[in-house]
């Protein structure tokens, strides 16, 4: 039994725009694929994609933690790593200082349905294994919204927060399935919303993909997504 | 079923003025007010036999067999009524003549009527006979509910069967009948099997190829369980899909062998209609048929066996020659059996009030195995009583919130927030409805919007989001 968290990661190669090519190490030069793409944010504001899904994020540059059981990712999501972590809307190249580490919040866009985390910090050098990762957005809503819902994958375990209060929670070893946590109906206000997320990981891939559904679990798209909006 | 459900070929259970109403053999009648709970109705003022009963406009058209002679000499009369409320000051039953019959020397014994309205265009028919001969079809008028053409000849469509009716589903006419002998008590061989056909007409042919006109069909519900001997088949539409249907058993070992009512979900699988069971308590892991994961309380899970260090094979402590063996490993045995996972230990760290529902993988955990128990005195539905739904081994019940989602409360106090409806869906999978919901007029359903997560939502027959099996963990 081969997985791909049993298999050595192949040696990044080449950079083509915002399409990252990889070889793998040690086999001859046999293409593996091409890496999801992401790019920094070239708009104010984007639309969701046809899917519905939240494609611009703010993420913070990896921060060690370790295990997946509720209890554990619980802890690691309360533990305060830096100032104001749960309402902070970050700008991109801000800096912040987790146990003496400094590290980098990035504007980031994605083509994908999800983000890659991976190559993401794989992109800038930080581990990939046994890593949180905290990331936001904010959702610019033409009206109030009462009723939707908020739904997410992510690979591995993570924890949601709209508009400050906590809505989702997704524990242990898992994949990306698009639609895996639900949160309970809520309200989405005029305006901007703020969408945060901690995404801990074990090892191998990891990723998250999050949208907004209606009160027919459609995907909702009536709104865009504007980093700065909350500070309008 | 419960209250007083004893009957005799009942004829198809018809609602009227939020009460259902049946007539059997010899005029009894029995009343539901939700269909699980039965007491003693009005006779009408024909008294026959095996009677069938259909509601076409403003009117509710019974029709009765009797003899008029000899067997097989015998007539089918139907009277009609605005209500079948006694208590209405528009109760009244009008007669409307002999629709069909035998003299006693044609090869037809003219009982057991069973109308059929044809969904397809509107045209009303009456099938009737018993073992004396041919299952025959005439056309009735839908207005009046008599026949079109005394004259017009019956049609032969089945032999060596009785209690014949008529269903459509999906391009094809459904006769079923019943076979076996009746009336025998624990020693009755009734069995309801059925044929098909394109056409009303027939010919219908069960899944053998064989034609009903030749003794063929196929077995829809025999005796099973502590019942003996259903007939008399009647269709119940619930709406949204959900079909059941009502018979009685010629003996009912629970009740000193009497003939009793039921009411069984209808099936479909292949075309074919078959009986489902009425709900049987038990413990079972609840999963989605939408996303096969299982529905859970929203606490952390504790591996059955304990939590294992993840090794890799041939790391340290791995036996020789690799994982499985003995000496230790990721792969390796703990020793001995694991027995399943005792609640009161694992529960211990769950909190003490409302716990979140949610789903996941099945493991095999405390939090995922629910006892579904029938409440006793907390009314019911077609067929059914409410039930309860909790954790295993624990009085935490499953529940619905003020916001109209799921949640686990400690302990049960009868609410009918914490009452749920389980209908049996046509593939099999299984409905999960509040009674609280059904109070409200409201048809919501146990939904998976989720992988990881259920709620309420508006019933949707096309959908796999509200469609549960009930898996015996």
């Amino acid at each position: 039994m081969i997985t791909l968290r049993n298999v050595s990661i192949p040696a990044l190669v080449a950079l083509a725009g915002s399409t990252i090519v990889f070889v793998a190490a040690g086999s001859g030069n046999f293409p593996l694929g091409t890496v999801p793409s992401r790019a920094r944010p070239a708009s104010v504001e984007r639309a969701p994609s046809a899917d519905g899904f939240v494609q611009r994020w703010l993420i913070l540059e990896p921060i060690p933690a370790n295990g997946l059981t509720d209890s554990v990712v619980q802890a690691a999501v309360k533990k305060e790593y830096f100032p104001n972590q749960l309402t902070v809307i970050p700008g991109d190249g801000d800096k912040v200082t987790v146990d003496g580490a400094e590290l980098t919040w990035h504007a980031i866009d994605t083509n994908e349905y999800n983000v890659n985390l991976y190559y993401f910090a794989h992109g800038l050098g930080k581990p990939t294994s046994n890593v949180l990762f905290w990331a936001v957005t904010v959702i610019d809503c033409p009206r109030e919204m009462p009723g939707v819902r908020l739904a997410i994958g992510s690979n591995a375990a993570s924890v949601w927060w709209v508009n400050v209060k906590e809505v989702i929670s997704i524990y242990s070893d898992r994949q990306t399935v698009i639609d895996d946590g639900v949160s309970k109906r809520l309200t989405l206000k005029k305006g901007a919303n703020v969408v945060r997320c901690a995404v801990v990981n074990g090892g191998g891939a990891t990723d998250f993909c999050a949208r907004f559904l209606d009160a027919q679990d459609k995907p909702l798209k009536e709104f865009t997504v504007r980093l700065d909006a909350a500070k309008n | 079923m419960d209250g007083q459900v004893q009957i005799h070929d009942p004829s198809t259970i018809i609602e009227c003025g939020g009460k259902y109403y049946t007539y059997g053999t010899g005029g009894s009648c029995l009343v539901s007010d939700d269909g699980w709970t039965w007491y003693r109705g009005v006779s009408p003022t024909r008294r026959g036999m095996a009677p069938d009963m259909i509601h076409l406009g403003d009117r509710y058209n019974l029709y009765v067999a009797a003899n008029i002679g000899a067997q097989p000499k015998a007539a089918i009369n139907m009277i009609w009524n605005k209500t079948l409320d006694p208590g209405s000051p528009d109760y009244k039953w009008e007669e409307g003549g002999i629709v069909a019959s035998s003299d006693g020397v044609e090869f037809c014994n003219a009982i057991d009527p069973g109308v059929f309205l044809d969904p397809t265009d509107g045209k009303l028919w009456l099938v009737y006979g018993s073992y004396f001969g041919y299952i025959r079809l005439v056309q009735l008028d839908p207005k009046t509910g008599k026949r079109i053409d005394p004259n017009d000849k019956p049609v032969d469509i089945a032999v060596n069967c009785e209690a014949p009716d008529m269903i459509y589903h999906q391009g094809w006419y459904y006769l079923l009948a019943t076979h076996g002998s009746c009336c025998r008590g624990a020693d009755s061989g009734y069995n309801i099997r059925v044929g098909r056909a394109r056409k009303v007409t027939g010919p219908f042919l069960d899944h053998m190829g064989v034609d009903m006109l030749q003794g063929g069909g196929k077995l829809v519900v025999g005796s099973g369980g502590r019942v003996i001997g259903p007939g008399h088949f009647g269709l119940i539409n619930l709406g949204d899909g959900v079909q059941k249907f009502s018979c009685h058993y010629e003996a009912d070992l629970d009740r000193g062998g009497a003939s009793v009512l039921d009411i069984r979900p209808l099936l479909w699988r292949d075309g074919w209609p078959v009986a489902g069971d009425s709900f049987k308590e038990g413990t079972y892991a609840i999963e989605s048929v939408r996303t096969g994961t299982a529905l859970e309380l929203a606490v952390e899970g504790m591996p059955v066996g304990g939590r294992r260090n993840r090794r890799p094979p041939g790391g340290p402590g791995a036996a020789p020659g690799g994982p499985g063996g003995p000496g230790g490993g990721l792969f390796s045995s703990q020793g001995g059996v694991i027995p399943p996972q005792d609640v009161a230990q694992v529960s211990t760290n769950w909190p003490a009030g409302n716990i979140d529902i949610r789903m996941g993988n099945y493991l095999c955990q405390a939090q995922q195995k629910w006892t579904v128990t029938p409440v006793a005195d907390a009314g019911g539905y077609p067929g059914s009583p409410y039930f309860k739904i909790t954790i295993a081994g624990t009085g935490r019940v499953l529940a619905v919130d003020e916001e109209g989602e799921l949640v686990a409360l400690p302990a049960f106090t009868g609410g009918p927030e914490q009452l749920w409806r389980l209908d049996q869906l046509p593939d099999g999978a299984w409905r999960i409805m509040p009674k609280s919901a059904s109070d409200a007029g409201e048809s919501l359903a146990l939904s998976a919007i989720g992988s990881s997560f259920a709620t309420l939502q508006e019933f949707d027959p096309a959908s796999n989001k509200q469609r549960w099996l009930f898996k015996t963990p």
